[in-house]
C-alpha cells in the first residue's frame, strides 16, 4: 500500500471535487437534526476515499472508491473525470462485487489434468513464473520468438505487450478489433481518413435527430455515451431506431424501424437515395468536403424506397419520412456508428455506408455530429528498440489488406494451420477466448495445438481451464496500470492506482511482467521499480512538477486545455483520405478489387423452422465478465431467450418457462428462460451474451442462463479487414424437456 | 431557515431519460448495505400494443413515500411511521418485530425483511439528505432521471419539474397519495 492515500478530510478539501465538498457545506442548510435518525443509522461514512479508474468495462470511467476500516464499501463516479462526470453505470457501482468475489483466483496454478478438465495444483509464484518463462523460451528456441502469441483485453495488458514485443513477437491481438469495433474503424478510415475511436467522437448531446442502427444504447451502457443520449432526448431530439428488436432505445424512439436482420445496408442506401433525389443536403458543403457525390447519386439510384421496402420490410413512406427528419435538422443529425458491429461479414461496407450517410448530413466537425478531439500528451518511457521479427501471422499475404490492427481470429487460424508460420504458445490476458471468438471448437482445437499456454485472469473463467499455467491477477482496485489518456472532447489523463492491497497471493500484471522479464533477460524493457515510479517519470518528462503529480494522485485525473470541438464553417479541412476529402467513391477500394461504394447483397435467410440468433448486452453486465458478480446478479440474474409471441405459441414455449436452443451439428445451449414478447420480429430470437458459464470455479455464474457461443459456430469473415460477423447463425428452439433444469434462482 | 415540519420529500423519475439500467439499485445496495437477494429499488417496465405498434415505459421504482401510508396504518408497533422533519415514511428497526403486516399493506411491493428480522425499504437516503447530499440513486444516475426534492418548496427541482412536465403517479386509486412522480 502507498503512504500517500488521502484521508476523506484531505480529499474533501480539494477544490476539484465539487460534488462531495458541496454536500458537506450544505449540511446546515438542510438542518435535519432531530436526533431520530440514530435509529436509522448514519449510513457508512468513508474514512478514506481513493480516486482510481474503473475496469468493469473498457470505457474506463474515473471513480472514487470509498473505504471504511480498510474495506471498499461503495464506488461512485469521480466528478472531476470527463468520462464519469460524477455518475456511473450499474457495473461501475458494482465494482466491490468483483473485489470481494470468493471465487477469485488466489494462487498460481499448474495444470495436472488434461486441458479443459480444470484440474490444477497450487504453485508458488517462483515455480509458476519459471514455468511460463521456460514454456516461452522453449517454443522460441524451436520456432522463433514469433511463435509466441498473445490475446488480450484490458488496460493491464500494456505491460505484457511490452514484454512480448521485447521478446520479439508481433503476434499480439485483442478481440476488441476483429470481433467488435474493427469494421467500424475501417469504414470510417476509408471514408474520412480516420476512425471514430474510443470513446467515440460523437457530439450526441447536441444532436437533434439521432439514428441508431442496431446500437442499443441504454442496454449497452457506456456511461458518458448514455449520459449524452439522455441529454439529447431531454432536449427534444428526434430518435429513429432501426433494430429487429424493440430495444430500450426503440421504446423512446419517434420511429422504430423493425428492419429485417441483415438488410441494414439497403436501408442506409435507401435513405441516401431519398436525400439525394430530393436535394436535401448542403451543396456548398459537399463541394468543399467530399468527392464522388455524382457517382454516389448514380449508385443509389436503384435503391428506391419501394425497392428497399422489399428487402427491409420498412414501408416506403417511413423511409422518406425518416430521411426527411434526418435532413431537416442537419448538420445536427447523427447516424450513430455503433460499437460491436461484427454482424454479417460485410460490416466494413455497412460502416462505410453509415459514414457516407453522415457525410450527406454534413456533420463532420459540427455541433450535434462528430466533434474534434484532443488529448493530454504524456511522454513515453524511453525503451531500447524492440528486436526485429517476421511479419505478424494474423493473415496471409494479400488477405484483409485494410485491417488496421492485429486480428485475434487470425492468430487462432495461424495456430490451427501453422500458416504463414506456426504459433506454439499463447499468453491469454483477461479475455475468455472460448466465449469470445466465434466457433468455440476451433478455439479449443487451436489451444490443443499449443506447446504451452498461460492464462492471466482475476476469475477462473473457462479459458483458464485450458491453460498450462494460470496466474492470478489482482483486480483494478488493487493495482497500478499505465496512465490512461485517450483522445476526447475534454482531454484528460487518468490514473489507476491501488485502493486496497491485493487479496490472497494475487499480483498486479506489471509485477508479473517484470518478473517474467527478469527470467527472459528482458529487464531493459522495464527500467523502473514499480509503475508509480514510471508514471511519475512520464509526468515529469511531460512537464509536470512534483506538486502537480501529487495532485494527480489526489484527484485521479489531469484535465487538459480542450481544442475547439467544431470546425469553422468555411474551413477547408484536410481529411486523411488519399484525396484529402470525404470519399463517397473510394478509389483505394476499387483498386483493391472491392466495391468502391457499398452495395447491398441479400443475406441468407433462416430456413423454415429456424431463427436468426441475435445477441446483445444487458446494462448491468460486461460480456461474460460480470456473471459471477453478486451485486450485479441481483438486478439481472440470467439471460433470457426473446421469442415473438406468435412463434412462442407455434413452438409451445411459455413465458417464464425454459427452452433449449439448437445450432449446427450437435451444438446446443443449456436451458434458457423464455421471454415471450411483442418486442422482436418473428424471424429472429435474441439473448444477452455472457451467460451459461461452464467453468466450475465460477460458483455463482455456473449453469446460470445460456451461452450463445455454444451455438455460434458459423461466422462470416469481412474480406476487407478480417472482422468476424456473428449474426449468421440459425437456431432451432424447443421447450426444455424438464422445465426445472438450469436457471438458478436470483 | 424553513420550518422543519413543513418538509415533504418526494421523488421523481424522468421516464424519457431512464433506460432502466439499475445503476440506482446497485448504488442503493452499496450505500445502504442491502443484503444479496433483496433490493430497495428496482426497474419497472410497461409495454403496450402488438408488434410492430408498441409503446414502452421504463422507470426506476421504489417506495413511493405516500402521504397516506398504508404501511404506517398497518404497523402494530409504530415501527413504520412518518418522520416529522422530512415527511418521509420510515421504519424504526428497534420497534419492528418483522410481522410483515406492512409488506402486505404496501401496494407497491417496496418492502422486504432483512436477515436480522426487521423490515427495510427505501429511506430516501435520509442520512445523506441530512448531510446535504443527494440520495445515492440520484447521485449515480447516468441519465439524471432521478430527482429528489421537497414538495413543499416550490423552488425545488422536483416541484419545478412537476409544474413543467406531464406526470403520473402509480396506484393513486389505492388512496395512498404517493409522492413518487413519473415524468412522461
Amino acid at each position: 500500500m502507498l503512504k500517500n492515500k488521502l484521508s476523506r478530510r484531505t480529499f474533501l478539501s480539494l477544490a476539484g471535487v465539487a460534488g462531495v465538498g458541496a454536500g458537506v457545506a450544505a449540511k446546515t442548510a438542510l438542518g435535519i437534526t432531530d436526533g431520530f435518525l440514530e435509529d436509522l443509522g448514519e449510513g457508512t461514512v468513508a474514512d478514506e476515499v481513493v480516486p482510481t479508474v474503473c475496469e468493469i468495462c473498457f470505457w474506463k470511467c474515473g471513480v472514487l472508491a470509498h473505504k471504511k476500516d480498510g474495506r471498499v464499501f461503495k464506488i461512485t463516479g469521480n466528478p472531476s473525470h470527463p468520462l464519469s462526470r460524477g455518475r456511473l453505470c450499474p457495473r461501475g457501482a458494482g465494482g466491490p462485487g468483483l473485489l470481494y468475489d470468493n471465487d477469485r483466483l488466489k494462487k498460481p496454478l499448474i495444470r495436472v489434468g488434461e486441458r479443459g478438465e480444470e484440474k490444477f495444483r497450487e504453485a508458488t509464484w517462483e515455480e509458476a513464473l519459471d514455468r511460463v518463462a521456460e514454456g516461452f523460451q522453449k517454443v522460441a528456441d524451436e520456432h522463433g520468438p514469433e511463435a509466441v502469441g498473445m490475446l488480450y483485453h484490458g488496460a493491464g495488458a500494456s505491460f505484457f505487450k511490452t514484454l512480448l514485443h521485447g521478446f520479439g513477437t508481433p503476434n499480439i491481438a485483442a478481440p476488441s478489433y476483429a470481433q467488435c469495433r474493427g469494421p467500424r474503424e475501417v469504414g470510417f478510415e476509408l471514408t474520412y481518413g480516420e476512425g471514430v475511436g474510443s470513446p467515440e467522437n460523437l457530439d450526441m448531446r447536441n444532436t437533434r435527430t439521432l439514428v441508431l442502427i442496431g446500437a442499443h444504447l441504454g442496454e449497452n451502457m457506456h456511461n458518458t455515451q448514455v449520459q449524452d443520449f439522455a441529454e439529447c432526448l431531454g432536449k427534444g431530439a428526434k430518435l429513429i431506431v432501426a433494430d429487429p428488436r424493440y430495444s430500450t432505445a426503440a421504446g423512446k424512439a419517434d420511429w422504430w424501424l423493425p428492419v429485417r436482420p441483415g438488410t441494414d445496408i439497403a436501408l442506409i442506401l435507401g435513405w441516401m437515395h431519398v436525400i439525394l433525389r430530393e436535394g436535401w443536403y448542403d451543396k456548398a458543403w459537399m463541394q468543399r468536403n467530399t468527392i464522388g457525390l455524382d457517382k454516389l447519386e448514380a449508385h443509389v439510384a436503384r435503391y428506391t424506397p419501394e425497392a428497399v421496402f422489399v428487402e427491409t420490410g420498412i414501408e416506403p413512406d417511413v423511409i422518406v419520412e425518416t430521411a426527411e427528419a434526418l435532413s431537416a435538422t442537419a448538420p445536427a443529425s447523427l447516424v450513430h456508428p455503433g460499437r460491436r458491429v461484427t454482424w454479417y461479414g460485410d460490416d466494413t461496407q455497412r460502416s462505410r455506408a453509415i459514414a457516407m450517410l453522415n457525410a450527406l448530413l454534413g456533420n463532420w466537425g459540427r455541433p450535434g455530429g462528430f466533434n474534434m478531439t484532443s488529448n493530454v500528451p504524456i511522454a513515453k518511457t524511453e525503451l531500447p528498440a524492440f528486436p526485429e521479427h517476421r511479419p505478424i501471422a494474423d493473415k496471409l499475404d494479400g488477405q484483409y489488406i485494410f485491417a488496421g490492427s492485429p486480428l485475434a481470429s487470425g492468430l487462432r487460424d495461424a495456430t490451427l494451420t501453422e500458416k504463414p508460420y506456426p504459433i506454439k504458445a499463447w499468453m491469454v490476458y483477461g479475455c475468455n477466448l472460448p466465449n469470445v471468438l466465434p466457433n468455440t471448437q476451433k478455439t479449443l482445437d487451436a489451444i490443443q495445438k499449443l506447446d504451452f499456454m498461460v492464462a492471466i485472469d482475476v476469475l477462473p473463467a473457462e479459458v483458464c481451464g485450458w491453460a498450462d499455467v494460470v496466474l492470478p491477477e489482482c483486480t483494478y482496485l488493487e493495482r497500478h496500470d499505465d496512465l490512461i489518456a485517450p483522445w476526447y472532447r475534454e482531454p484528460f489523463a487518468a490514473l489507476r492506482q491501488p485502493v486496497v492491497d491485493p487479496m490472497g497471493e494475487s499480483k498486479p500484471g506489471w509485477w508479473m511482467a517484470k518478473q517474467l522479464a527478469k527470467r527472459l533477460g528482458l529487464e531493459q524493457f522495464f527500467p523502473w521499480e514499480n509503475p508509480r515510479e514510471m508514471i511519475h517519470a512520464r509526468l515529469k518528462a511531460s512537464g509536470y512538477n512534483a506538486a502537480q503529480i501529487a495532485d494527480v494522485e489526489q484527484r485521479g485525473v489531469i484535465l487538459g486545455e480542450p481544442e475547439p470541438l467544431y470546425l469553422p464553417t468555411d474551413y477547408e479541412y484536410e481529411y486523411g483520405t488519399p484525396s484529402g476529402k470525404i470519399e463517397f467513391f473510394s478509389q483505394q477500394l476499387a483498386d483493391a478489387g472491392f466495391d468502391p461504394m457499398p452495395t447491398y447483397r441479400r443475406p441468407e435467410m433462416p430456413p423454415a423452422g429456424s431463427f436468426r440468433l441475435l445477441t446483445g448486452r444487458a446494462p448491468s453486465h460486461t460480456f461474460g465478465r460480470t456473471a459471477n458478480n453478486s451485486l450485479l446478479l441481483d438486478s439481472y440474474p440470467e439471460n433470457e431467450l426473446w421469442v415473438n409471441r406468435v412463434i412462442a405459441a407455434d413452438f409451445g414455449l411459455l413465458h417464464g418457462g425454459y427452452a433449449m436452443v439448437f445450432g449446427e451439428g450437435d451444438t446446443k445451449t443449456g436451458p434458457i428462460r423464455v421471454k415471450v414478447t411483442e418486442r422482436i420480429r418473428a424471424d429472429c430470437v435474441y439473448m444477452v451474451h455472457g451467460f451459461g458459464h461452464s467453468a466450475r470455479g465460477l460458483s455463482k455464474a455456473h449453469g446460470r442462463g445460456a451461452n450463445d457461443s455454444a451455438v455460434t459456430t458459423r461466422y462470416e469473415t469481412d474480406p476487407l479487414m478480417g472482422g468476424t460477423g456473428f449474426n449468421v447463425n440459425f437456431v432451432r428452439i424447443e421447450p426444455a424437456p424438464d422445465s426445472s433444469l438450469g436457471g438458478v434462482e436470483a | 431557515m424553513q420550518s422543519l415540519t413543513k418538509r415533504r420529500f418526494g421523488m421523481g423519475v424522468d421516464t424519457v431519460a431512464c433506460v432502466g439500467c439499475s445503476a440506482c439499485a446497485i448504488a442503493c445496495k452499496t450505500e445502504n448495505d442491502v443484503p444479496q437477494g433483496h433490493t430497495r429499488r428496482w426497474v419497472n417496465q410497461r409495454v403496450e400494443g402488438r408488434f410492430p405498434h408498441l409503446t414502452m415505459m421504463v422507470w426506476s421504482d421504489s417506495c413511493q413515500q405516500c402521504d397516506d401510508s398504508p404501511c404506517v396504518d398497518a404497523c402494530p408497533t409504530g415501527a413504520s411511521h412518518v418522520h416529522e422533519a422530512t415527511g418521509t415514511t420510515q421504519v424504526d428497526r428497534n420497534k419492528c418485530t418483522g410481522c410483515k403486516a406492512c409488506i402486505a399493506a404496501c401496494p407497491y411491493g417496496a418492502r422486504y425483511v432483512r436477515p436480522e428480522g426487521y423490515v427495510d425499504k427505501c429511506t430516501l437516503c435520509i442520512h445523506r439528505l441530512k448531510r446535504g447530499e443527494r440520495t445515492a440513486c440520484e447521485e449515480v444516475c447516468p441519465t439524471k432521471a432521478i430527482v429528489v426534492g421537497d414538495l413543499n418548496d416550490s423552488r425545488s427541482e422536483l416541484s419545478r419539474r412537476i409544474a413543467a412536465r406531464h406526470h403520473r403517479r402509480q396506484k393513486v386509486e389505492a388512496g395512498t397519495n404517493p409522492r413518487f412522480y413519473l415524468f412522461t
